[in-house]
């Protein structure tokens, strides 16, 4: 339900929205133009003093959703608490929420120091240099006070756009895809820093991301969003391990998904038919409604063995390789399976066994519990990158 | 088998094909000489002729002297000319940057019916030739009674100076990156305090630039205050009048200080804007 | 729910003073002209007392007994745009691409002479190409000009003072036109086999296109509306529109003839640079 209160004018609360702390809740947030739904009934909850990372592709939301809780767009529908406030209309100035955006947005005609202190200026705040210098050093940048923001490089802006918003210590601290622009290396070594200051500071912190293995590194949570929803919300581990949609299980990592059909369980497992062969799954870990299902198995968790070998777990024979790739660290292997499938099976060169051949009959094996079960009308094209059509085929 | 290089002949080129070459590679720049050359012809002249001891008709040189330099306002009729052509610049400026300002940032900043012929008249009076602008506004004085003057000068200087204005701190505004105000409101910044301390300061040399694209606009317009000044005299008008019977020497000055002072202003707002970089 | 949005009002605000002004001061007086121009003296009046009657044969006369200078603001105004349109092209594409870090002091240096009065600059012209400068003796001491032909009370002057003293507003648009062009553009076209003329033919003119339109409109505009170069410059067989115009105000009285000759020209500028526009292609003109 949103609040009548007209916008702009000071929101008749209890307390004065800028004091406002405490978990963020969002509840039922919809964002419409027109027939379009950016976010779609979105019901989120973000603990105080949690790294949370929005993660989805571009076009889910998550920008738009990152926006709302700002104040720079308003819902359409919904609500958006602080601990027990009600910010929905409030603007942005009013709320104790400071954004990382992500072209920096750094005042061009200010210095550093300027740009740093301009939040607590507004707040009427006089004695700003030691807050200034203090995340100046937290940022490792004292030495750029005085410089324009066009003579730093993309980095240092970067952390510059941190140190402005982090210096207000605001409730929740809003990172719209910060380390988009920087080079590999660098964007590393941001990930670990951004996450230190943020134990370091002990504030909120949400990240919006499209690249996963960002949000893995970084996040406590990660809410996988796509089309306007949440599809799956949890600790890294959690959904990298055990994913709910083929979205999920295709967006983070790779996921191999096999079409089957219930069989039959055996005791907490469930007995599953994979064209013809039999594997077993934790009855824990299947999200079927019914009994057809896909089986889902990372490449990671897949081992290969020469026809004939004795193999432990899970087993799928007939396998061929089509294809080879050394990685350095792994070997990639393409596995056509006699049902026409082919899989991915990411082996680890720590063994110095000679990697397999393009042509050789393999046999495939995995440990059960590493299975996961998806329902049997997903799409499992969903969440691969890139769709072929798109490359104007 | 290698070569020593030092042992090789460098092959030498004739003489005509390098200087062709070079003559093409330069041709631009050649060019480029004439041309500045043929612009500041006038110029140069008018600038030497201002120290002709001429009298009263500065048509052949006479001698050299820095009388006119050093007592400008000899020729009474001149300074009374620049100060009624730099009063009206002054008001002329300080209005039409203000309304254009305004309509700038509502055609830049929003949406709304009635934008795109918005655009369309303020594209009107820049593409009317000032015969029909000064003469339109003429007879409208004359409908009303009202006598070509001081003000109606004015008047006819922000009308057509208001186009311009627009143009320039429309262009400025565009440049804006909406998420720098975007980062002020997040920083606690209302949207008063925002528009002060984000939006204007980054446009305010668009709006400099713009101001004094009006002033030298009004400066030297003739045709339409020709039209609508009566018997007030501004400096072209006098130039224009003058030249029947001799145009003093100390009209070469006025003409030469402008021209110097406008090249010191442009040089040092470069300055300014290479030192505000830095 | 949808919030609504008071700042709808913002933008009408922020218009009306400007827009109050331009059209109290551009708008009306322009209708103002039209009803002007199809007046006719009151008869047994005084001058400058007129009667409105509708008469349109005032365009009809007004055009026929000037077409002339009609004609010839019309050939004046092209002429100079294309000499000036020649000129400025190759110097705005020298400073665009050839001039390095003096790109900004060569821009100032283009636009600087035409600080000095515009006045003064073409009555300068006036004195040097006259009978007291130093041009025309040479040349017919030279015996290439013959001792009655002059420079000044010409044509020929004319175009060239109208020329040069609308070359800024050519120049400028060209430049800006030029100068947005990504070099990389040019690199492409010679990887792909194209040489120098050839690149320029097909890559860098269709580029500057939109230069070249804004400059040879804000040329060809005022040029045809012109009469102070063809005041000082020309003779009496060289008088263009703007001239009779403004005779038709200050020395024979005739409101109507002058209003009508105006809406004339008006019209036949928009006409001419509507087809221009439609032929050269749309680009966005403010």
């Amino acid at each position: 339900m949103v609040r009548g209160f007209p916008k702009g004018s000071r929101q008749l609360v209890s307390i004065d929205p800028i004091n406002a702390r405490g978990d963020l809740r969002l509840t039922r947030i919809t964002k419409s133009y027109g027939d379009f739904k950016a976010v779609d009934d979105l019901t989120l909850t973000i603990p105080k003093g949690s790294f949370f990372a929005l993660l989805g592709p571009s076009g889910c939301g998550k920008t738009t959703t990152l926006r709302m809780v700002a104040g720079l767009e308003e819902p359409t529908v919904g609500s958006i608490h602080l601990g027990e406030t009600d910010i929905t209309t409030t603007r942005p100035y009013q709320r104790p929420i400071n954004t990382v955006f992500q072209n920096y947005a750094l005042f061009p005609h200010l210095t550093i120091f300027e740009n740093i202190a301009f939040g607590l200026r507004r707040r009427g705040i006089k004695d700003v240099k030691e807050q200034v210098d203090k995340v100046l050093s937290l940022v490792e940048l004292p030495h750029l006070a005085e410089r324009k923001p066009t003579q730093l490089s993309g980095g240092q802006q970067q952390r510059i756009a941190l140190a402005r918003a982090i210096v207000n210590r605001p409730a929740l601290l809003l990172l719209d895809e910060p380390l988009g622009a920087l080079d590999l290396k660098l964007r590393r070594q941001m990930q670990i820093e951004l996450k230190w200051i943020q134990r370091e500071v002990g504030l909120t912190f949400v990240h919006v991301t499209h690249d996963q293995e960002e949000a893995m590194t970084m996040a406590d949570t990660i809410a996988v969003m796509n089309e306007g929803k949440i599809e799956q919300m949890g600790s890294p581990a959690d959904l990298y391990d055990d994913p709910e949609t083929a979205f999920v299980a295709n967006f983070l990592g790779q996921s191999n998904l096999i079409k089957g059909k219930i069989d039959g369980n055996d005791g907490d497992n469930l007995v599953i038919d994979l064209f013809g062969q039999k594997i077993s799954m934790p009855k824990n870990r299947s999200h079927a409604v019914d009994s057809s299902l896909y089986a889902g198995i990372r490449p990671e968790k897949f081992r290969i063995s020469r026809t004939g070998t004795a193999v432990r777990g899970n087993t799928l024979t007939g396998g061929r390789i089509e294809d080879v790739s050394y990685i350095g660290v792994s070997t990639q292997y393409v596995v056509a399976m006699p049902w026409g499938q082919e899989l991915m099976v990411f082996e680890q060169n720590d063994d110095g066994v000679p990697p397999f051949n393009k042509g050789e009959e393999v046999i495939i094996s995995w440990e059960p519990s590493f299975t996961f079960g998806l329902r049997g009308d997903e799409d499992i094209e969903a969440g691969t990158e890139v769709n072929p059509e798109e490359i104007g085929e | 088998m290698s070569t020593n290089i030092k042992d090789a002949t460098i092959p030498s080129i004739p003489i005509k094909a390098r200087f062709s070459r070079w003559f093409g590679r330069n041709l631009l720049r050649i060019y480029m000489i004439f041309g500045f050359t043929y612009l500041f012809i006038p110029v140069a002249y008018t600038f030497a002729f201002s120290f002709n001891d001429s009298g009263k008709s500065n048509l052949i040189w006479k001698g050299f002297t820095l009388n006119n330099w050093k007592n400008p306002c000899g020729a009474p009729e001149v300074c009374s000319a620049l100060g009624n052509s730099i009063k009206i610049g002054l008001l002329a400026t300080t209005f039409a940057t203000i309304l254009g300002t305004m309509i700038a940032f509502a055609i830049g900043r929003y949406q709304f019916r009635g934008r795109s012929s918005s655009n369309l008249l303020i594209f009107l009076p820049m593409a009317t030739p000032e015969i029909v602008l000064g003469a339109s506004l003429l007879s409208l004085f004359l409908v009303f009674k009202i006598n070509p003057g001081f003000w109606p000068t004015v008047i006819a200087h922000v009308m057509f100076c208001i186009s311009f204005v627009v143009v320039t701190v429309k262009a400025r505004i565009a440049s804006l990156d909406p998420r720098l105000e975007q980062a002020a409101m997040d920083l606690y910044a209302n949207e008063l305090e925002t528009f002060r301390r984000v939006t204007l300061p980054l446009v305010a040399p668009g709006i400099a630039g713009a101001a004094l694209l009006a002033f030298s606009l009004s400066f030297d317009d003739f045709i339409i205050t020709n039209f609508n000044s009566g018997t007030l005299i501004t400096f072209p008008k006098f130039v224009y009048v003058a030249a029947a019977r001799g145009i003093p020497a100390q009209a070469n000055v006025i003409g030469s200080s402008m021209f110097f002072l406008a090249l010191v202003i442009v040089i040092a707002g470069q300055l300014v804007n290479r030192k505000k970089a830095r | 729910m949808n919030f609504t949005l008071p700042k709808v009002r913002v933008p009408y605000l922020l218009l009306f003073p400007g827009f109050a002004f331009l059209f109290t001061f551009f708008i009306l007086p322009i209708v103002n002209l039209a009803q002007t121009s199809t007046q006719t003296p009151v008869s047994g009046g005084d001058t400058g007392q007129y009667e409105q009657s509708f008469a349109f044969s005032n365009y009809v006369n007004a055009f026929l007994d000037n077409r002339d200078q009609f004609a010839r603001s019309f050939i004046f105004a092209t002429f100079s745009t294309i000499f000036a349109l020649a000129i400025a092209y190759p110097l705005a594409y020298a400073i665009a691409f050839k001039s390095g870090k003096f790109k900004n002091i060569l821009l100032v240096m283009v636009v600087a002479p035409f600080f000095t009065s515009f006045l003064l600059r073409t009555i300068a012209w006036k004195q040097i190409l006259g009978e007291e400068g130093f041009v025309v003796p040479t040349l017919r001491s030279l015996h290439l000009m013959g001792q009655q032909t002059t420079i000044t009370s010409t044509s020929v002057a004319v175009v060239a003072g109208m020329t040069y003293n609308f070359l800024p507003f050519m120049t400028l648009p060209l430049y800006a036109s030029l100068e947005r062009i990504d070099p990389r553009t040019i690199e492409a076209s010679g990887d792909l086999y194209a040489n120098a003329l050839t690149t320029f033919r097909r890559v860098t003119v269709p580029l500057s296109m939109p230069g070249v339109v804004a400059g040879t409109l804000l040329t060809f505009i005022p040029a045809a509306g012109d009469y102070v170069n063809a005041s000082i410059l020309g003779s009496p067989n060289s008088k263009m529109i703007g001239n009779v115009i403004e005779s038709r105000y200050f020395k024979i009285v005739d409101y109507p003839t002058a209003a009508a000759l105006s809406f004339t020209l008006m019209a036949a500028i928009l006409i001419l640079v509507t087809l221009y526009i439609r032929k050269a292609g749309t680009e966005e003109l403010v």
